[in-house]
């Protein structure tokens, strides 16, 4: 496949307006499936399970099988929509949406059509250069996700060139919401961060609702995001029509959604530069090499032909229902924001660092798990974001808020520093246990043995005479080489201030003794 | 209303994942014809004024209780398949997804 | 002994067993020994299970002497549609498609009549996916009438009302999406009900027309009906459209049949020369005979019925297209790979050609085209409006009679292959039935006699207000009860002697 070809994004943005739109898909942690009495593995209870262990007879679709809706699923979507800001329809129904693909059982997928739970609604969206966005919500409707393929004999895994596939349908039927925005409009050269904060919001306002694991590399929370440019209009002139857009699947990290839309701006810029024309299509997002590749054109053969679902009733939401729902809703993200930012005390700049990390639950989590606000914020936008950029992957998906908390404590208590927590952190990212297992599968805490420490310092004083000579001369600084020395034999395992201590002491006690 | 035609018959058959022959194709075609000129009949009193039926009997929110029930084992999951590795179903390979 | 058990009702044969006079064990060998002497010639079976049958009667002999109170039908055998899935039995809806597929789980139904100690016998014979009026289409050959080799036994399911008629099993269950029960019923000299949408679940009766499937009895009288009804009605937490509500009893409304005052109304335009001239005057001699006992016979009209069969052929092919889009050779059944291999495409495409049969892939691809962009409003939006233009014409017909009475079907028993490539012809068998599918209402076929012109039997259909499958049931059994009375016996028993029909079939080659 040849690497497409891109124009510089800032002569991009000259040329062309990008309006971007945005499908997010969530996967509520209900218990039990959509349809089915099934588990439902996006309950973190039932993740992980073997292959094709987690299904009822309508997961595979046997003939006879029928829907039956699941009650909590329809209560969270309904929560959804409202702190989405949407009004939710006073009356719904599931339809079918009809094609063919062997990760779906019946080849046709219960969803919403023209009668979403939900619509209308907007959702605040604050960047990292302190922009607010109103992100206008079109509908958020309930449906049913696929199982899942994986493709043998390709050299990739991937589906070109594969000789077979093989399909587990635990993942069939796991409740989704999906969310669907307006195209949005004014974005401009902040529209790759604007994507990226948006999706971080959604996740946001899942975890606080508590109706998603909200884990991207799990799939909890998956993105599609919908590029289109349009020429710029010269001074005066009506706005030209909207560009044909193209939808980037895949995109399952929040770095990955602000590089995949800037990507396609970029992309489709070059194209259009030259005088040619956008296709209308899906196209894949490719984490290892930061580009998308076409993937099925959008043709006549996206006929879903949906139709309501017979086998299912209309979902008719009392008022009552909906009003107690509202009234059971958690603080609204942005509210929240703002409370944290004074409760935690961060500088603008120190929690728009948060904000955009996607870090504000990972954070408040720590928090809540007992580590400073300082410490947590310190630990999620530095080592971890490091250690996640550098693994092409979300810090959330490399420790729990529990351990950074554990972490910070085990630094305030002077067992480890920061090199050696980084150390530390390194180790439970890599899945070797809890930071008190790495600390003693490694060995890294500090050495608090005065014993020892004095035995190196005796050692280092010994063997450099000038510097002992410039410390008993007063010069205080000159400790630095024997303090250096001394971290070194100790491997860093050593609290620098203690040494600096003992060096002065010794270097003192070394004095009175010669 | 319209006149349905082969080429309409064979994208409807692609779409209903059928590999129709030609004859098939031109014998249905044919039938599909006389069938609608049949049915279209709905339309003389199907008026814009008439609420669409579809259920029978009118009910609304059946939930279930969001309580584990029972699975099928991996054996019984598979136990129809044409083809299995032992834990999951097997299909040859797909291709017209990525180029 | 054995002949004459089999033609005991399914009452009769429980009250025997209930006394201690047969056991379960003699009454299913007596019938898997009749299937044995005739299905040859009639086909109604695909799969008998004697081994199991028998296993579990003498379980339930066990039980019975153990001195377990069971209920009235247990230890009656019992003939099961192949529609519906059975565990540890093939079920193949009567397509090659689903060719041996054994089912992990049993639909409610058969769940239901398993546990009233009822004892299945096998599976029978339908066209393929439901999908006919004459058996035919059945990927496995058609069933043959017992009353007339030569002459279909209706459809779709044709298998459990030839196996009723042939005195292979007291009872069997059916489904009916059409009037897949009730014309297989006139076509028989048998009773067949559909009951109210949603009186029986659907869970595990593979779909056809979700909207419009229901299953029901199929028996030789009307108290065998109810007490089977009794059995698999109810509600069902697996089937969203299952009804919640309990149920009256229909043997209880069998047991008081009475038509003393009871207003039935005659539908006009069912009531025209498109019928036959035998199955008009049966029709019309049961009506004058309510009448005379009681009842009060009234015209009434209904304009959109016949819009019926164009909303009806609209709305099945269109929910049958996505019902059976799950037979795509992954999970279940046939798998056909072209020649050399192929992408999974190929595969779904190449197994569906040869798995489905003509009717199946036309209703398909109709159903396809009826939902397709841009023509749905045109189609299955515009029959949807239809169904409501019906459910009127029901509401202001119910509200002057208790009842409806039409002929169940406006012929009697064609001969095999006379409507098979005329499509349409087919269709209009079920110009009577499909109004109570789209409406959801009950309805009763129940036998009325000979047609004077060919000898061959002829149903009335009785239609009740949704909910009130018990007047159904009343009145059918008034009329049974005068017939018989006025017969000397039941009308079954001018069925001719299958014995002598299985040898000259065996002779033809027909077997």
């Amino acid at each position: 496949m040849a690497r497409a070809e891109l124009m510089d994004f800032d002569e991009a943005l000259e040329l062309f307006e990008p309006v971007i739109g945005l499908e997010v898909h969530v996967e509520l942690n209900t218990r039990t499936k959509m349809f089915s009495a099934a588990p439902n593995p996006a309950n973190s209870e039932f993740h992980g399970a073997e292959p094709n262990t987690l299904v009822a007879p309508v997961d595979l679709g046997l003939p006879g099988s029928l829907p039956v809706v699941n009650g909590e699923a329809v209560r969270n979507s309904i929560s959804l929509g409202l702190a989405l800001g949407c009004g939710i329809a006073e009356s719904c129904r599931f339809a079918r949406k009809n094609y063919f693909y062997p990760d779906l059982a019946k080849n046709y997928q219960i969803s919403q059509y023209d009668e979403p739970i939900a619509f209308e609604g907007s959702v605040e969206v604050e960047l990292e250069n302190g922009r607010v966005f109103q992100v206008p919500i079109e509908r958020a409707h309930m449906e049913e996700d696929a199982g899942k393929l994986t493709h043998v004999g390709g050299s990739t895994g991937r589906i070109h060139g594969a000789e077979y596939s093989l399909v587990d349908y635990n993942r069939a039927g796991v409740p989704l919401v999906e969310i669907v925005t307006r195209p949005i409009f004014g974005g401009e050269a902040d529209a790759p961060a604007l994507a990226r904060a948006y999706v971080s919001t959604i996740r946001d306002i899942v975890i606080s609702l508590g109706i998603s694991e909200a884990r991207m590399e799990r799939g909890n929370l998956r993105c599609d995001a919908n590029v289109s440019l349009r020429p710029r209009a010269a001074a005066g002139e009506p706005a030209e029509p909207l560009g044909t857009r193209t939808e980037t699947k895949n995109v399952n990290s929040f770095r990955s959604i602000e590089r995949a839309v800037r990507h396609e701006i970029q992309r489709q810029a070059a194209i259009l530069a030259k005088g040619g024309t956008i296709t209308q299509e899906t196209r894949h997002w490719h984490e290892d090499t930061g580009t998308t590749s076409p993937g099925r054109p959008k043709s006549d053969a996206d006929d879903y032909r949906y139709f309501p679902e017979p086998d299912l009733l209309p979902v008719v939401p009392s008022r009552e229902l909906v009003e107690e729902l509202r009234a059971a809703l958690p603080e609204p993200p942005a509210a929240r924001r703002r409370r944290l930012k004074t409760e935690w005390g961060f500088t603008d700049l120190e929690f728009l660092d948060v904000l955009n990390g996607g870090l504000l639950v990972e954070v408040a989590e720590t928090v809540a798990a007992g580590a400073s606000p300082a410490a947590a914020r310190k630990w999620w936008t530095g080592e971890l974001t490091r250690l996640a950029n550098a693994r092409d992957t979300d810090a959330a998906s490399l420790v729990t808020p529990a351990e950074v908390a554990e972490l910070a404590a085990l630094v305030e208590a002077g067992t480890l520093t920061d090199r050696l927590a980084r150390q530390v952190l390194e180790g439970v990212a890599a899945g070797e246990g809890s930071p008190k297992q790495v600390v003693d599968a490694r060995r890294l805490a500090v050495v608090s043995d005065d014993g020892a420490l004095v035995a190196a310092i005796d050692e280092a004083l010994a063997s450099q005479p000038d510097v002992l000579a410039k410390i008993r001369d007063g010069k205080v600084q000159a400790a630095g080489a024997v303090i250096g020395a001394v971290m070194k034999a100790m491997q860093g395992k050593a609290d620098a201030a203690r040494v600096r201590e003992l060096v002065l002491e010794r270097a003192a006690g070394a004095d009175a003794g010669a | 209303m319209s006149e349905i035609n082969a080429e309409q018959v064979a994208h409807l058959a692609n779409l209903a994942r059928i590999a129709l022959t030609e004859e098939e194709i031109e014998h249905l075609t044919a039938e599909l014809r006389q069938i609608m000129q049949a049915v279209e009949k709905v339309s003389e009193v199907a008026t814009p004024d008439v609420p669409p039926t579809s259920h029978p009997i009118p009910m609304q929110n059946v939930f279930r209780d969001d309580v584990v029930g029972d699975v099928l084992t991996v054996e019984q999951a598979l136990s129809g398949a044409p083809e299995s590795d032992g834990s999951r179903f097997v299909v040859s390979a797909i291709l017209g997804e990525e180029q | 002994m054995s002949e004459h058990l089999v033609r005991l009702t399914a009452a009769e044969l429980g009250e025997r067993l209930a006394s201690g006079d047969v056991s379960s064990v003699e009454a299913t060998r007596a019938h898997l020994d009749r299937i044995a002497a005739v299905d040859g010639a009639v086909h109604a079976f695909l799969h008998v299970d004697g081994e199991r049958a028998l296993e579990t009667a003498a379980a339930v002999d066990r039980r019975r002497t153990a001195g377990e109170s069971l209920g009235p039908l247990a230890g009656v055998p019992i003939a099961i549609k192949d529609v519906l899935v059975t565990e540890g039995m093939p079920s193949t809806a009567g397509s090659r498609i689903l060719e041996g597929w054994v089912p992990p789980y049993d639909a409610t139904p058969v769940r239901k009549v398993r546990e009233a100690g009822m004892i299945p016998l096998g599976k029978t014979n339908m066209d393929e996916f439901a999908m006919g009026s004459s058996t035919e289409h059945s990927a496995y050959g058609p069933t043959y009438n017992p009353w007339d080799l030569e002459r279909i036994p209706g459809g779709s399911g044709g298998g459990s009302a030839a196996s009723v008629a042939a005195f292979e099993a007291p009872l069997a269950l059916g489904s009916d999406t059409g009037g897949s029960i009730r014309q297989p019923a006139h076509v028989t000299g048998t009773v067949g009900v559909k009951p109210t949408y949603g009186a029986v679940s659907r869970y595990g009766s593979i779909a056809l027309a979700s909207s419009l499937d229901q299953v029901g009895p199929v028996t030789r009288t009307v108290l065998d009906a109810a007490l089977l009804q009794d059995v698999i009605a109810g509600h069902d937490p697996l089937d969203s459209t299952s009804i919640p509500e309990a149920w009256p009893s229909m043997a209880e409304a069998v047991r008081r049949a009475d038509v003393a005052g009871l207003r039935i109304g005659v539908v006009k335009q069912l009531d025209s020369d498109g019928f036959q001239a035998g199955v008009r005057s049966r029709f019309h001699e049961a009506l004058e005979l309510l009448e005379r006992n009681g009842a009060e016979i009234v015209e009434v009209s209904a304009p959109h019925f016949e819009y019926s069969i164009a909303a009806y052929y609209l709305i099945l092919p269109a929910e049958a297209s996505s019902n059976l889009a799950k037979f795509d050779s992954v999970r279940f059944g046939l798998r056909v790979t072209p020649e050399g291999g192929g992408t999974v495409e190929q595969v779904m495409g190449a197994t569906r050609e040869a798995g489905f049969g003509p009717e199946v892939k036309r209703r398909i691809i109709l159903g396809t085209y009826a939902l397709s962009a841009g023509y749905y409003d045109a189609y299955y939006g515009s029959a949807q409006k239809v169904r409501t233009l019906v459910q009127r014409d029901f509401d202001a017909a119910f509200a002057k009679v208790d009842v409806l009475a039409t002929p169940t079907a406006p012929t009697t028993a064609f001969k095999l292959g006379e409507k098979l490539d005329d499509p349409l012809a087919m269709y209009l068998n079920d110009v009577a039935t499909i109004p109570a599918n789209l409406a959801g209402v009950p309805g009763i076929s129940v036998p009325v006699g000979l047609a004077p012109e060919d000898g061959l039997p002829v149903g009335i259909q009785f239609l009740a207000p949704a909910r009130e499958d018990a007047r159904l049931y009343n009145v059918g059994a008034a009329l049974e009860r005068l017939l018989v009375e006025q017969w000397g016996g039941p009308l079954l028993d001018r069925a001719p002697d299958l014995s002598s029909h299985e040898m000259a079939a065996a002779e033809e080659g027909v077997v």
